[in-house]
């Protein structure tokens, strides 16, 4: 495996008004990691992942996404979202469409691939999240659980090199919590770049190469998995883990 | 170079500056056709016609107004008039949206449907038409003047219109003002001191009835003491019609009519609207800690019921002074019948007088505004 | 301890059927009692006379003003003008060609119910007016032309009101997007506009479209009369549209924006293919409440000399044949416009209760 740097993020800093949102942060991830980004609410670190794909803009920095520089260039935006793939908390399914539709929405008008390809494609990856049976329903009939795979789908559908999870599971019920993390944990396997802000430590434990504990808009402490939940370096980390590690 | 066009800021800094050109050049193109348009019809510009005489009588007015007077003042009396049936159409339609907003949810199956059967009818008839029927229909088969209907021998219904007996109040004009200003001051001081007192002892007092009894004698005493009594003007019969007395034209009537008819039903809508929002969940709570039916309606129901309401009634006064226009269709002399009407038709200069024309509804569409922004600020529920 | 089983008995006769709904709803207390008389007298005192002038001791049959005899209603006098309140002064020999465009109608509506595609239904109703156009003002297809100064009656307020629909639509729309965009000079200008239209009354737009519209152009630019009220009410109708399909915008969680964004959709791929239709459907109820509305509104072109229904039941009120009418004119043009408003609003209560189903 090629030790490139897929995402570049040097000295990023980012504000809300006056409010400090992101404090130079620097990061660098590498073609296949996998890494988890955890921290208390209101810690950036999902605004952190949306600045990856410029759903949010940073005033401070850089970021480099596989040689694209991420700015307001509307070619550059383009080719970076063509190539990363964002999962959200919510689904942000289309409501309005089939869950076919919801799929090959991007590839029809975006990539402009034939309408016969573009639902080969969709039913592939929907067979591959278990949901291929339910293609012509509507979003609002399907589970939580269901949609959020339905989601994951639509990303895979551009075969992107970077994947983005933001909280993927924090709106699900808890019974099918686990219907959704297999699937993150199969992707996983399959050496796809991923960076998940989740609460979810098992699936971390499991799969990550890199833990990363952010606080206040900055990243903490960052470790292998191993070290991060077994000897736990800062107090801040400490005080975290133990909070959410103790049920 | 190129790429600097692919910058999203930058698309979006041209993509304005080309809609500011093609506005600008729009304007442009209509501003030169019409400055040679009308130089071609001789028309004149500017505002001087303001000043010229009109020549023109008006049926009424609240000041004094002859044909000798200014297209200024042709202007004015428009502006009063449409004020004047405004007031009186915003003042009786919210009385009656209340009542039947109310009715509409009453637990009596035939008043309920009545207040619906109201709403269902007089929602779906256009306003110019209610207004035509009321003129042409209702108003028009009223007797004549020498056969009117008539209560108390001071009050007259024909069809020149409601007469009745005009007060003239001379010097103490000002006593009643004074007392209605003291009454007002009284209750609002009284209501706070047993608020005060309840605080402070727990003893509630029933005011409501003692304050409008206040409200309606204090003025009444204060007048007594005044030097001279009310003068009435009393309407009487000379010829073929009535002299003296204050006259409600059948136009005034039939606009008012209309619009507090037609008004009246959306008022009743966003009532009832408030009131089913508050959840049942409220009033059971509230009867459930003991409150009587009245206490629960003043305390929590009708609070949270006014909230909601007032937004879209305050929407609908305003549509009641936008509505006072279609008076041009029965001659009603307000602003649009008067000044963009027979003014304009006299003096040609459509831009400079439509202009002023709407200059009135926008002046009060911003007050309305601005009273709707200060309410909600005032009425905000805290949120986290 | 176990316990036996309880059958359903039936409910006792006073709290069930009529006589408990009578007591719950009519008769609960006194002061409902009393109320429910004053309810049954109210209606006593209107219902009787008006069936009694309408219907009973009305006339329906006969040739001329002659056969209007009693206090009834002279239901002829509507026979004898329906013509006009249909067709206002269209040729008679022409009739066939508005009569075309009422079964159309009756067929589009029928059309619909069966069409599920919302763009389809769009595409649909403007081609009806295309051709509606094409038949009424003739010119093509070797029809002979007739003017609009002819147009009138109820075909003309059908023709305004659908007008005012199709062209203030996507004006509406753009003005919405404008209004909720970044850029501060398309939303001032958008803004500007909608609340300068929504400030000012319906008539004087039309007096500044009739008086003042063709000032802006160089002569020999004709306005046709009818063309200039459409103008005002269109651009008119469009800033209320906007109002509303901004609400419906505003409904739309910021998620689904993102999420657009996020699977790379330009700006006007994501509003025309994801945040639009969804607007819509939530805007639904109050575009048609804003359509009656403006069904309502086209009388208004009476007063700027257009002879739609309401002007031509007042024109025919002073037909010398037929004096004294004026009441069966205006009862049967509040009739008309009230079945017509009652029809859609009616519609607009079932699109909202299939639309609160569709959510679930």
């Amino acid at each position: 495996m090629e030790n490139k740097n897929i995402i570049e993020i040097k000295n990023l800093n980012k504000w809300y008004g006056d409010f400090h949102v992101l404090k130079d942060i620097n990061m660098n991830i590498k073609k296949g990691e996998i890494v988890v980004v955890c921290g208390p609410s209101g810690s950036g670190k999902s605004t952190l992942i949306r600045c990856i794909n410029y759903l949010e803009q940073f005033q401070e920095g850089s970021i480099n996404v596989d040689g694209i520089e991420v700015c307001d260039d509307v070619k550059k935006i383009k080719a970076i979202r063509e190539d990363v793939a964002m999962v959200f908390q919510h689904f942000n399914l289309f409501p309005h469409l089939t869950i076919l539709d919801n799929l090959t929405l991007a590839p029809i008008w975006v990539k402009k691939t034939p309408k016969k390809e573009a639902v080969e494609t969709a039913m592939k990856y929907l067979e591959r999240v278990g949901i291929a049976d339910q293609a012509k329903k509507y979003p609002n009939q399907l589970s939580g659980g269901q949609q959020q795979r339905v989601a994951i789908a639509r990303s895979l559908c551009k075969n992107p090199s970077i994947m983005l999870f933001d909280e993927p599971t924090s709106a699900l019920d808890p019974e099918m919590v686990a219907e959704v993390l297999d699937v993150m944990v199969e992707l996983a396997n399959e050496g796809r770049t991923m960076i998940c802000v989740t609460h979810e430590m098992g699936f971390a434990k499991k799969v990550a190469d890199r833990v990363v504990f952010m606080e206040s808009g900055q990243i903490i402490e960052e470790n292998p998995p191993k070290e991060f939940f077994e000897n736990p370096e800062s107090d801040r980390l400490k005080l975290f883990l133990s909070q959410i590690l103790s049920h | 170079m190129l790429s600097i066009l692919r910058n999203q800021k930058v698309r979006g800094i041209l993509f304005q500056l080309l809609t500011v050109i093609g506005l600008v050049a729009f304007l442009w193109y209509i501003g030169t056709n019409t400055l040679h348009n009308i130089e071609q019809r001789g028309i004149r510009t500017g505002f001087a016609f303001l000043d010229t005489t009109a020549g023109f009588a008006i049926n009424e007015s609240p000041i004094s107004y002859s044909e000798a007077s200014t297209y200024w003042t042709v202007f004015e009396v428009g502006v009063l008039n449409t004020l004047i049936v405004s007031f009186w159409a915003i003042v009786l339609s919210t009385i009656l949206g209340l009542i039947i907003g109310v009715a509409r949810l009453s637990k009596n199956w035939i008043i309920a449907k009545l207040a619906s059967a109201y709403i269902d009818t007089f929602r779906n008839i256009p306003i110019l038409l209610q207004i035509l029927f009321w003129y042409n229909v209702v108003l028009a088969t009223l007797p004549p003047p020498r056969k009117s209907i008539e209560f108390f021998n001071s009050i007259f219904i024909n069809n020149r219109g409601i007469i009745v007996p005009k007060p003239i109040f001379g010097a103490s004009g000002i006593y009643v003002v004074v007392g209605i200003i003291v009454a007002i001051l009284a209750v609002y001081f009284i209501n706070r001191w047993l608020n005060k007192r309840q605080e402070e002892t727990g003893e509630e007092f029933f005011f409501l009835p003692w304050g409008i009894l206040i409200l309606l004698v204090t003025p009444y005493l204060f007048y007594l003491l005044g030097p001279d009594k009310i003068v009435w003007n009393m309407p009487h019969l000379k010829g073929f019609n009535f002299r003296g007395g204050k006259v409600f034209s059948p136009e005034f009537l039939a606009l008012v009519f209309a619009l507090t008819i037609y008004t009246a039903t959306f008022i009743a809508e966003a009532i009832r609207s408030g009131i089913e929002a508050v959840k049942k969940g409220q009033k059971e709570a509230a009867t459930s800690i003991g409150l009587s039916p009245y206490q629960s309606l003043k305390l929590v129901v009708l609070p949270q019921a006014i909230r909601i309401a007032i937004p879209p009634t305050i929407n609908q006064y305003l549509n009641v002074v936008k509505n006072s226009s279609l008076a041009t269709a029965i001659g009603y002399p307000e602003v649009v019948t008067v000044f963009a009407g027979t003014a304009l038709n006299q003096v040609g200069q459509a831009i400079e007088m439509i202009s002023m024309t709407m200059a009135v509804y926008l002046v009060v569409s911003l007050l309305v505004s601005m009273l709707l922004n200060w309410i909600n600020h005032k009425m905000k529920i805290k949120e986290r | 301890m176990v316990y036996e089983k309880v059958n359903e008995k039936p409910a006792p006769i006073t709290s069930k059927g009529i006589i408990g709904w009578l007591r719950e709803n009519l008769f609960s207390s006194p002061l409902n009692s009393a109320m429910t008389f004053l309810g049954f007298y109210f209606l006593y005192l209107i219902i009787p006379p008006f069936v009694k002038w309408a219907i009973i001791d009305a006339h329906f049959v006969g040739n001329s003003r002659a056969d209007c005899t009693g206090t009834g209603a002279c239901w002829l006098f509507i026979k004898a003008k329906l013509d006009m309140y249909m067709y206002g002064f269209y040729p008679l020999d022409l009739h066939w060609r508005p009569n075309t465009v009422y079964v159309l109608f009756g067929v589009l509506i029928l059309a619909f119910k069966f069409i599920k595609n919302n763009m389809a239904k769009i595409v649909l109703f403007t081609l009806y007016m295309i051709l509606v156009f094409i038949l009424i003002r003739g010119g093509y297809f070797g029809l002979s032309v007739v003017d609009t100064n002819k147009w009138g009656g109820l075909m003309l307020t059908i023709i305004v009101a659908g007008v005012g629909i199709i062209a203030s639509f996507p004006i509406g729309i753009v003005l919405a997007f404008g209004r909720q965009s970044n850029l501060p000079i398309i939303k001032s200008v958008s803004v500007t506009y909608i609340e300068f239209i929504r400030g000012v009354p319906l008539i004087t737009i039309l007096f500044m479209s009739s008086v003042i519209l063709p000032l802006f152009f160089p002569e020999g630019v004709t306005f046709d009369k009818l063309l200039r009220a459409l103008i005002g009410i269109s651009f008119f109708q469009a800033a209320y549209i906007a109002e509303i399909i901004r609400g419906g915008l505003q409904s739309i969680q910021k998620g689904q924006y993102e999420a657009a964004d996020a699977i790379g959709l330009s700006y006007w791929q994501k509003m025309l293919l994801v945040i639009l239709p969804q607007a819509l459907k939530v805007a639904i109820p109050n575009l048609v409440g804003s359509f009656i509305a403006l069904f309502q509104d086209t009388t208004l072109v009476l007063i700027i000399g257009l002879f739609d229904l309401l002007a031509m039941v007042q024109l025919t009120s002073s037909d010398i044949h037929w004096l004294g009418f004026e009441k069966e004119g205006y009862v049967f043009v509040t009739i008309v416009f009230w079945v017509f408003c009652f029809a859609m609003s009616k519609y607009s209560k079932s699109l909202e209760n299939r639309f609160n189903t569709d959510l679930k």
